[in-house]
């Protein structure tokens, strides 16, 4: 293509300010989050920790922090056993109907999440275990085990295929060869799909809405709030939630990346 | 991604039941099935329900998709919601485009994956706190509009407005967007597009007669997930397009949170799926149909 200096420079320009776009309502909540004014603007209030202090020192947010610390850790732990066993047994087994075995898994991200908030909020009143937080754990689980699969699968797909057939040469059964080569060398994706299926369930807001009853996750607590008025309590509680999300999706790629530098 | 090494026939035991086989494979199937099939059978059934007293019974009548279906109001909130998803998709897509652009032929393959680890964080931030964010920089007071008016312009109404549906919808979207369409564009060859420039090839005529064609499987799919996405979201038609009149996930949640009526909440839902379903596969059909001519 004809390396045109100004083109090349536009292009560049044109992609920053995309990324612009992208991150703007993240850095725009965090500044927020820190000013004084009840409806933030340009020239910006004085800076301020109040609306800190008044997340803090409300119950309600601590219980849905709660909450929604026990609904992330398990769904991520229950999203990656699943997401384990499925990238697995696509890994070694072939058989008829694979194709409709994968959709199983595969399927859940492509239904918009307020239909599948609709329908695991009847079929949870139907088996008599709605308004649990249990029910929001098994719903998370649904929608973010293709993730795990996804990043597990990826992993395998790297992995020597004789490596296995060697640890049975050697005398191990399939289960210590599961434990001692399989998942040893799974390690880093497991612990990435970990972070990011607790980073998707601790964001997640349609379904948890629908289908927590009592039991709110801190995500229900900001739709309420958005859906009164304008508090810039949101901005301070959106602050927290993305730090911790943000955390978990760099150190899942983090560990990922680390160990592909490593092993090259 | 099947894997049919030679190495494999050493495996003990393929043939016959194992229970390492099936502790590693049943248990999807068993969850899958009962909690994402299920519930969505059961959504299905439910729109055939009657409700009697403010409770719902089980039962097999028209009536509901009858009083959906026949009503004026529903054809609207479906039009409309197909003419923003549509027009949030185009958008979207063309935005997109001159990003992906840059990233997959004007820049070096560690900058690439720099830019894509970074497009990938949004996606798993909270959607909801980036739409509120916007709420506040789109007002009539916000940010953007102080800012005009110290060029003397403005303020413009943004909020409450087809605009801003498209800014939430983008929000949603344009970070997968433009990782898809990276994906979709490096494929393409770089030789056949060095042929196209050397046979004296302009770069405009070089994108649609070469590079277009090349990465059409890749950009179809990154535009039917846009349009999924942005077709089943309610947040932003709700919060910066003012949901008046409702898009269809509005009409869901107002069905739910007001009352009683499930059966009519599954009714919607169910022409949402049969839409996204046919939209789908269409976009499949032509990703993979054979160029002609």
């Amino acid at each position: 293509m004809t390396d045109n200096r100004t083109l090349r420079w536009l292009l560049f320009g044109y992609l920053a300010l995309v990324f612009v776009f992208i991150f703007a309502p993240i850095l725009f909540s965090v500044i927020f989050s820190f000013n004084s004014d009840r409806f933030p603007t340009i020239p910006l209030g004085n800076f301020t920790l109040k609306w800190y202090q008044t997340v803090w020192n409300d119950p309600d947010v601590w219980e849905a922090a709660r909450t929604s610390l026990t609904v992330s850790l398990s769904t991520a732990t229950i999203a990656t056993a699943l997401g384990f066993a499925t990238a697995y047994t696509d890994y070694r087994y072939s058989f008829r109907l694979k194709p409709i075995y994968l959709g199983l898994i595969l399927l859940p991200p492509t239904i918009p999440l307020i239909i599948m908030a609709l329908a695991m909020l009847a079929w949870f009143a139907k088996l008599g275990i709605s308004g649990q937080v249990m029910s929001i754990i098994i719903a998370h689980s649904v929608l973010t085990a293709p993730f795990a699969m996804a990043i597990i699968r990826l992993r395998l797909s790297q992995m020597d295929p004789s490596l296995e057939a060697a640890a049975w040469n050697l005398g191990a059964n399939e289960w210590s060869a599961m434990r001692r080569v399989i998942v040893p060398f799974c390690k880093p994706a497991i612990i990435s799909s970990f972070c990011l299926t607790a980073a998707v369930s601790f964001d997640e807001f349609a379904i948890s809405w629908f289908v927590s009853g009592l039991n709110k996750t801190i995500p229900v607590i900001i739709l309420e709030i958005v859906t009164g008025n304008i508090d810039p309590q949101v901005n301070a509680i959106g602050s927290f939630v993305f730090l911790v999300s943000m955390t978990l999706v760099i150190i899942a790629q983090v560990v990922l990346m680390t160990r592909r530098k490593k092993e090259n | 991604m099947t894997d049919s090494d030679p190495s494999r026939s050493t495996a003990p035991a393929v043939k016959t039941f194992s229970i390492f086989k099936q502790t590693f494979r049943l248990p999807i199937i068993l969850w899958q099935s009962l909690f994402f099939i299920g519930p969505l059978c059961f959504m299905v059934a439910m729109s055939f329900f009657i409700v009697r007293n403010y409770r719902m019974q089980e039962d097999f009548v028209m009536k509901n998709w009858a009083k959906m279906l026949g009503r004026d109001y529903f054809w609207d909130s479906y039009f409309l919601t197909w003419g923003l998803a549509g027009i949030g998709t185009i958008v979207t897509m063309t935005v997109a485009f001159p990003a992906a652009y840059t990233l997959a032929f004007k820049v070096s393959e560690s900058v690439r994956r720099w830019a894509v680890f970074m497009l990938i964080i949004p996606f798993f931030t909270s959607y909801l706190v980036r739409i509120f964010s916007w709420y506040v920089i789109l007002a009539e007071s916000g940010v953007i509009n102080a800012g005009l008016s110290y060029l003397g312009l403005g303020p413009f109404v943004m909020l409450n407005t087809k605009f801003g549906t498209v800014v939430g919808y983008m929000t949603l979207t344009l970070p997968l967007v433009i990782i898809l369409q990276t994906f979709a564009l490096s494929n393409v060859d770089r030789s056949l597009v060095e042929a196209a420039f050397n046979l004296g090839c302009r770069p405009f005529r070089t994108i649609y007669r070469v590079i277009l064609p090349m990465a059409r499987t890749g950009l179809i799919i990154a535009a039917v997930f846009c349009f999924i996405l942005s077709f089943g979201d309610f947040v932003s038609p709700y919060y910066l397009g003012g949901s008046k009149p409702p898009t269809l996930p509005i009409l869901i949640v107002d069905t739910v949170k007001s009352g009683q009526q499930w059966p009519r909440a599954a009714v919607v839902a169910v022409v949402m799926m049969v839409t996204l379903f046919v939209v789908a596969f269409a976009g499949i059909m032509a990703a993979y149909r054979r160029r002609v001519g």
